[in-house]
């Protein structure tokens, strides 16, 4: 179909859960009330890494209010330990707590204010032993052993291979290697060599981890404003085994998860207290309690890279260690695509990528808007602006000159580079000015970056309903965050059908009734929930067009569908007369199904992407030397999106991207001591307020109608994130010749290194 | 335990209740009149999510003690459309795109009918500072200040919409209780 015959894709219509959402009327989980519900709370473990002597309820227990008060020998489940890479990770704290803010004691009550009264008469005895909380110290000889042993979950097929180092903290090593290294290295006329370091991070989304969950004879029901309700489902059935239809997981809106709601983390939990009450229980985290659930990993990157005079970019040798703490959760995925990626969109001869995913005391650590992209590129493009310095190279230019052209081959057997990623570059250098005059204290600075967009190996299913009054209800598993899945995947149905955009309704996710889905995460859901969709749609097109043959007496390809009308010459008649007309009553529906099932798997590293997904980014900003303060004067952001369903909302998620890279770029990070997180909550973690927004924000949204998903559309969300740290301090670079390789840029930072430099005077 | 008795008129709607003394009145909106579009995030006056209307002033009602609304009006989102036709702030908020998950966006908008309440016509930088206590972890903010600069035209304007006249009544004045993170007490952090 040509891009000018659409009439509902690539309209900026309003999303739709806008009305709901500016009215109140909006539904989360935090705001789901169901009758006789109790509430839990729980007794998280002060110290990083003990042994649970004995736990003392019974104080607790009197409370007034109190239903129940638990630990992990109490919950009546099948299985203790869950994960998606490793079964490490207990509902409660089993005989070792490894971080601290681990949940060791579960109470339950009438009342949020009555558990937490309870929670003060919990008393804990443990042994404390000697913790790991740095990668570093728990690689380092003699570490403490946070898991001895490990079950692995095999849930996932591209988690089946992983490599843990038996006998150390390694949860998994990731390696690659091609070309002749040593002779790249011993040839080159440049070789660089740094250490950067990207901190953990939370996420911060507004709505805390919330769920609820009901035992009734149908089985378990459980609402969380989970990603991932299909893999909660396949955890919950194992954990109380129970059939896949007895479990249920309801999703309702979720106020925001940038990967932190990806996987199971709290229903378990939740469905235990319900199961042992026998009442609906309800677990709503703090935001500080979230923070101590799940963040994004601190990261080392070593990068070694051989240049030629020119700039050709001739090998590079990349280390990088992150930090997941005390369960894997996702983390080893992350650590293969950490790696898999820390080499940059770049076309490199000879490459050795070494990736380790070490165990620590620390809070967990999992997906996070890119899955380690940030990271990687925060190395590996601001050594690019050390190579193109030492090389006195445009830093443009020397881009241009290594990028991947379109078609080139990234990895042998991954999807070759889908998009032109110098031009697009070329347009955001444009958009900031980059040869533009600076004022003083000024200076620009740009990135780039790509990551293997659609998410490994995964499946979506997806059903379209055309009902008697014409009407179209489309079941998808795609969760709602926030990004706009459900108002994109209904343009596509609504193009595809040809029937108006407000006559489709997008059910929500719930296990039971929307058919599966792997999960909305990986900036999947407009191209592989819209492929499935698309395919549903088309299925149901099909059956409609040959059911108004039959009443028109004529051939389905001589129809025409739009509008909700077929028409045959003068003929038309509208779906709803379509479908009476072929029941011969006001009743019936045509159903039709689709589905995405991943091509095949090839195995080296991650498979066939489904899309790359880029993102690029330049920044204008202004340093004041008396503060070390770094302003972002101007923010460009590029995203290539093929072909944009709905331009509004892809900009948006492009810009709001944006500014959740500006935030590590300058301010965000975790701040630890010993294991113990000094800033959980948003007084102290500062995130982007409406003063950072920079006084120019602009996205750019590139379409070459090229992408693999429906109309040639490519997933968009997760690029806008990449490049802000990175162009930020190559602009700082090129503004002061001051180079920071750790973040966060802040005033103090920048001001000792400035004054390091000499740059400033001593006070 | 001490109850305090107490009329409030929310939304319009005056109530006669009896409240624990360190009840919040985050809880009482949620819990008690179950006006859910109230959103509790940060529950220490950082986000701005909680963000409802005392006497047209912007407080967060997660550290406001529910009886300090005695005697008082409280406007929430729930109170803002008439019936089917949107204010016009909300309006601007939809078509500007100015929203994603939306956990954010009933106390942005209450801070904004605010903010348009004592500064009609806010100039970018006004609005930024004034909205600093408000916080979004989706969108960027770039919609949400075209939203509210554009709602500033609308209502200054005086083309359509209902929520413009009731804030310009004069009577919150220029104390710049708001101006420095004011009554939200936002900008310690
Ligand atoms: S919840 Fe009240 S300000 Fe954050
Ligand atoms: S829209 Fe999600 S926090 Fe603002």
């Amino acid at each position: 179909m040509a891009a000018d015959r659409l009439t509902v894709v690539g309209r900026s219509v309003p999303r739709l859960d806008a009305r709901d959402k500016v009215t109140g009327a909006a539904r989360y989980v935090s705001d789901l009330v169901l009758p006789g519900m109790a509430h839990a709370k729980l007794w998280r473990s002060p110290v990083a890494h003990a042994r649970i002597i004995r736990v003392e309820t019974e104080r607790a227990a009197a409370v007034s209010g109190v239903l129940a008060v638990l630990t992990v020998a109490d919950l009546p489940v099948k299985r203790l330990y869950y994960g998606p890479a490793y079964r490490d990770q207990p509902i409660l704290a089993h005989e070792v707590i490894r971080y601290a803010g681990e949940p060791v004691v579960a109470v339950v009550a009438d009342s949020e204010a009555h558990a937490e009264a309870a929670l003060a008469h919990v008393d804990v005895r443990y042994d404390e032993r000697p913790a790991a909380t740095s990668a570093e110290e728990a690689l380092a000889p003699g570490a403490p052993l946070i898991h001895p042993k490990l079950d692995r979950a095999g849930h996932f097929r591209d988690l089946s291979g992983l490599r843990p180092v038996p006998g150390t903290n390694i949860c998994q090593h990731f390696e690659y290697e091609r070309g002749d290294l040593a002779r790249a290295f011993g040839e080159a006329d440049l070789v660089v060599e740094d250490v950067y370091r990207y901190p953990a991070l939370s996420h911060h989304a507004l709505e805390a981890h919330c769920a609820v969950a009901r035992v009734d004879a149908d089985g378990l029901t459980v609402w969380a404003g989970t990603q991932h309700p299909f893999p909660v489902r396949k955890d919950l059935a194992e954990i109380f085994d129970l059939p896949l239809a007895a479990v249920q997981v309801v999703v309702p809106l979720v106020g925001g998860a940038f990967g932190g709601k990806c996987y199971t983390k709290i229903e378990p939990l939740v469905a235990a207290l319900a199961t042992k009450v026998r009442k609906p229980v309800r677990l709503a985290l703090s935001l500080e309690e979230s923070a101590r659930t799940i963040t994004r990993h601190a990261v080392t990157v070593r990068l070694r890279t051989a240049v030629g005079r020119d700039g050709t970019l001739l090998a590079r040798q990349c280390e990088v260690v992150l930090d997941t703490g005390a369960y894997a959760d996702i983390g080893p995925r992350v650590a293969t695509k950490t790696g898999y990626r820390a080499p940059g969109p770049y076309r490199i001869p000879s490459l050795r990528i070494d990736s380790k995913c070490v165990y620590t005391n620390n809070v967990p650590a999992g997906a996070y808007r890119g899955y380690g992209v940030p990271q990687v590129t925060w190395a590996c493009e601001s050594q690019m602006d050390v190579i193109a310095e030492r090389l006195d190279i445009d830093p443009l230019a020397l881009r241009r000159k290594n990028l991947l052209k379109r078609g080139e081959e990234y990895v042998a057997g991954d999807t070759p580079m889908d998009g032109d990623m110098a031009e697009g570059l070329e347009q955001t250098a444009r958009a900031v000015g980059w040869s533009a005059p600076l004022a003083r204290g000024r200076g620009r600075g740009l990135a780039c970056a790509m990551k293997d967009g659609g998410g490994t190996h995964t499946v979506s299913t997806a059903v379209v309903r055309i009902n008697a009054d014409g009407s179209v209800a489309l079941l998808a598993g795609s969760v709602e965050v926030g990004q706009g899945a459900r108002t994109a995947l209904a343009q596509v149905v609504a193009e595809t059908l040809g029937v108006p955009f407000e006559t489709v309704v997008v059910v929500p996710p719930d296990t039971s009734i929307t058919p599966y889905d792997h999960g909305t995460s990986a900036s999947r859901s407009t191209t592989v929930m819209g492929l499935a969709v698309e395919a549903a749609a088309r299925d149901a097109r099909e059956q409609l067009l040959a059911l108004a043959a039959k009443l028109l007496d004529t051939d389905a390809s001589a129809l025409a569908v739009g509008d909700g009308t077929i028409t045959h010459g003068d003929r038309r008649l509208t779906v709803a007369e379509v479908i009476s007309g072929h029941y011969g009553l006001v009743g019936g529906e045509v159903t039709g199904v689709g589905s995405f099932v991943p091509g095949k798997w090839s195995g080296t590293l991650g498979g066939a992407t489904v899309f790359w997904e880029t993102g690029m980014g330049a920044a204008e900003i202004e340093v004041d030397p008396e503060t070390g303060a770094v302003k972002v004067v101007k923010y460009v952001s590029a995203a290539d999106v093929g072909q944009a369903i709905n331009p509004r909302e892809c900009a948006a998620q492009d810009e709001g991207a944006a500014m959740q890279g500006i935030g590590p770029a300058l301010f965000e990070s975790r701040v630890s001591e010993r294991g113990q997180l000094l800033n959980p909550g948003l007084i102290d973690y500062r995130v982007p307020a409406f003063t950072d927004l920079p006084g120019e924000l602009d996205s750019l949204l590139i379409e070459n109608a090229d992408g693999p998903g429906p109309f040639g559309a490519k997933g968009v969300g997760e690029g806008g994130t990449f490049c802000a740290a990175p162009a930020i301090g190559n602009a700082l670079a090129r503004a002061t010749g001051v180079r920071l390789t750790e973040l966060p840029m802040t005033p103090e930072r920048v001001w000792r290194a400035l004054r390091a430099a000499g740059r400033v005077e001593n006070p | 335990m001490r109850e305090i008795p107490m009329t409030v008129v929310v939304n319009g709607e005056k109530h006669e209740l009896t409240v624990p003394a360190w009840e919040t009145l985050i809880e009482c909106l949620r819990d008690r009149l179950g006006l859910l579009g109230v959103k509790k995030s940060c529950d220490v006056q950082v986000c701005g999510a909680c963000t409802v209307l005392l006497d047209d002033r912007p407080v967060s009602a997660c550290t406001v003690l529910a009886f300090e609304a005695r005697g008082k009006s409280l406007r929430t989102i729930e109170g803002l459309a008439r019936g089917d036709e949107l204010h016009p702030v909300q309006e601007a908020f939809v078509e500007h795109g100015a929203l994603q998950c939306g956990f954010c966006t009933p106390g942005m908008i209450m801070a904004t009918v605010a903010l348009l309440g004592e500064n009609p016509r806010p100039t970018a930088d006004e609005v930024k500072h004034y909205m600093r206590g408000n916080i979004c972890r989706c969108t960027g903010y770039k919609r949400i200040l075209e939203a509210i600069l554009d709602a500033s035209r609308r209502m200054s304007g005086g083309a359509k919409g209902n929520g413009g006249a009731k804030g310009n009544d004069g009577a919150k004045g220029n104390d710049g209780a708001k101006g420095n993170g004011g009554t939200k007490g936002t900008d310690g952090r």
